[in-house]
């Protein structure tokens, strides 16, 4: 019978089904992030139960660690006892840290891709919703919660109802300055902050084909943010290829071995799918948020939309939207003035990110009164950035240049904005308070915050760069 | 876990869609491992500048200061993973939540919790909202899980719906790490399967050391 890649990588990893009715499926490899897992290790201690695969566990400092260049545990004191937990509990269980300091330190959605450690076809946990970013390589990948990681830790699979399968098909090619972000956030604004629930999402066509691989990454984390279990792009040459020599790869012979099973990973022609969805991204221009819910999208050059075009039950979701937004029906979002501007996260921080932004700021400056930080997604990115001398494009320009962490993408670390401020931000989550009490957040994709920061307003930044503003 | 047989309490009516856990658990509020749950609750809603309490939303008023369970939108618990905005809710006595749907990984951390989430037909979940709504917290409700049944003042019991297994599983209250460990073997076997096959995926090593 014909087949899903999902269906395939799933049925690979099937262990046993529980007397429950639940799969458990095999995780080939675990992640785990300091502000979950010391809640997970004091359960399994106190249960007596050992980590089964400390081998294929891997602790990453990200949620908490502070930004700011010389930091230490303390220099956010409100995650030092969260990263010394993670750091005692990891050694206990033998479990390897990618620390502060750690030269390949970051966030895990950008580190275990970028050494190598996420590899096609297999499965991937991390307790963090944001989990499928590492779908971009083709690997099936789930967020959980902290029980769920205590059970992973003790069992190395997880038990799971079989999620449904969709296919998204992007056509077309993308214009300039269109991005996987602007992509991605016309598929929420299309199927809604709950269109993916229940479902593991294949992305597919030809705008994905020619995708680099972080902006495969890109699409793929914000999966989520349309409810989805999961979501991933089939392995192809460019994977293959961007992968090949990272450091935790199959190495040699293997690598050969490896090669040949990845090039199977594929939906067979005539797979059936319980959904399948088609987006042309031929006419698509920069999208950016309006409101307080991912789905609350328009294109640069529309409008704050009229309530008028709510679909059905979204109307007091959008009268909201405007209060907290300070936004009223029929305003243009470009000209909007800004405060803040900031670049990073699991969703755009990895280096492609940062040289798109490069690209719009050098050779302009911040615009007065304006706050711009640049956090790379990981400490690898942060000094590949620097060999190519992004970081002095953006000094020399005015924004701060951070160590690598999750930063203002939740704010866990300390960094936020002051209330009422109106933000840019490449991150995924554009909630009330998010980014800091009263905080008023605008999602875009890296060349859009750019030229916001520049500009001081809300820009179309394929109209920076012809001169037109 | 504790199991969950019955749970009686206010039902308290918080009718949006889409509530998610930057609403229910804010991150900033997560500011030690021990956090004191209860406060951590819509924390934002609850408060108001400059710190009193809010007086307008659900929670603080008088009839709903005890709640036992909450009744909600569609896509309850979107966002985060993150198992505070389930544990908020058990520092609260709320161990039922009748929401027209749930978002997957917050509906899977309920279960693991002994939390009850329940999703009515739409014709059942619109008559009990309007009845909770009516009620206004003078008298408790009853959800009973073995008999699949929410009752209480002013109507009729309504059935609702639950898989046989999560049934079993909130009911016995079953170790959800023991379930599987029966199944030990099993995995041992798969890991020897996977390392003759794709030995690549039973080692993570980094070939620099």
């Amino acid at each position: 019978m014909p087949t899903t890649l999902f269906e395939k990588i799933w049925n690979a990893h099937l262990v046993a089904t529980r007397m429950d009715g639940r799969e458990l499926i095999y995780i080939d490899r675990h992640v785990l992030h300091e502000l979950h897992a010391p809640h997970a290790f004091e359960s399994l201690e106190k249960q007596g139960r050992p980590v089964r695969r400390p081998d294929l566990t891997f602790s990453m400092q990200d949620h908490t660690v502070s930004t700011r260049p010389g930091r230490t545990d303390t220099s956010n004191p409100e995650g030092a006892p969260f990263l010394r937990a993670m750091r005692e509990g990891s050694r206990r269980n033998g479990i390897r840290v990618f620390d502060l300091g750690d030269p390949e330190q970051g966030i895990s959605h950008v580190v275990a891709p970028e050494i190598g450690m996420v590899l096609p076809g297999a499965t991937h946990a991390v307790p963090d919703s944001h989990a499928s970013t590492v779908g971009g390589l083709g690997a099936l990948a789930f967020g959980c919660g902290t029980t769920e990681l205590a059970h992973i830790l003790a069992t190395q699979v997880m038990a799971l109802k079989r999620p449904k399968s969709m296919r998204i098909r992007l056509d077309g090619r993308l214009g300039a300055q269109v991005t996987a972000k602007d992509v991605a956030l016309k598929i929420i604004a299309e199927l809604g902050v709950a269109g993916g629930r229940g479902f593991v999402v294949e992305y597919a066509g030809k705008a994905v084909a020619a995708m680099p691989i972080e902006q495969r990454m890109t699409l793929c984390n914000l999966n989520i943010e349309m409810g989805g279990r999961s979501g991933f792009v089939a392995p192809d040459d460019s994977t293959f290829e961007w992968l090949s020599g990272r450091p935790w790869t199959p190495q040699g012979a293997e690598w050969a071995s490896a090669l040949a099973r990845w090039r199977a990973l594929k939906s067979d022609d005539d797979a059936a799918f319980d959904q399948e969805h088609t987006l042309d991204c031929t006419k698509l221009e920069p999208q950016i948020t309006w409101g307080t819910d991912p789905s609350q999208v328009v294109g640069i050059s529309e409008r704050v939309p009229d309530v008028a075009s709510a679909r059905e039950g979204r109307r007091a979701a959008m009268e909201s939207a405007y209060a907290y937004m300070g936004l009223t029906p029929g305003t243009p979002l470009v000209g909007l003035p800004i405060n803040r501007v900031f670049i990073g996260s699991c969703t755009n921080a990895r280096l492609p990110d940062l040289e798109a932004a490069a690209a719009v700021v050098r050779g302009r400056h911040v615009a007065d009164g304006v706050v711009a930080m640049v956090v790379p997604g990981s400490s690898t990115v942060k000094r590949e950035a620097e060999a190519k001398g992004l970081d002095r494009v953006f000094r020399d320009a005015g924004f701060a240049w951070g160590e690598s962490g999750c930063s203002m993408c939740a704010g866990g670390n300390g960094d936020r904005g002051e209330p009422g401020e109106r933000i840019v931000s490449t991150t995924n989550r554009n909630f009330e308070n998010r980014q800091g009490p009263k905080v008023r957040t605008h999602l875009a994709s890296p060349a859009t915050a750019a030229a916001a920061a520049v500009t001081g307003r809300i820009t179309d930044v394929r109209q920076l760069i012809a001169g037109n503003t | 876990m504790q199991p969950f047989k019955s749970h009686t309490g206010i039902a308290v009516p918080l009718l949006k869609d889409d509530v998610n856990t930057d609403q229910i658990a804010p991150v900033q509020a997560m500011r030690n491992l021990k956090p004191d749950y209860k406060k951590l609750l819509f924390m934002r809603a609850r408060t108001r500048d400059d710190g009193s309490e809010n007086p307008d939303f659900v929670l603080n008023k008088p009839q709903f200061r005890n709640p036992g369970v909450l009744v909600t939108g569609q896509n309850f618990g979107a966002g985060s993973s993150r198992e505070s905005a389930v544990w908020g809710m058990l520092a609260n006595n709320i161990r039922v939540i009748v929401a027209r749907s749930f978002a997957d990984i917050y509906r899977e951390n309920c279960l693991q919790n002994g939390l009850l989430p329940v999703v009515l037909p739409p014709a059942d979940a619109e008559a009990f909202e309007q009845r909770v709504i009516a009620v206004n917290g003078g008298a408790p409700f009853t959800v009973d899980l073995e008999t699949q049944t929410i009752s209480g003042p002013a109507g009729a019991d309504i059935k609702f719906d639950v898989t046989a297994a999560d049934r079993m599983r909130l009911l016995e209250g079953l170790d959800d790490i023991g379930l599987t460990l029966k199944h030990t073997d099993e995995i041992v076997a798969f890991e020897k399967r996977m390392a003759a096959a794709q030995p690549w995926l039973q080692t993570a090593r980094d070939s620099r050391r």
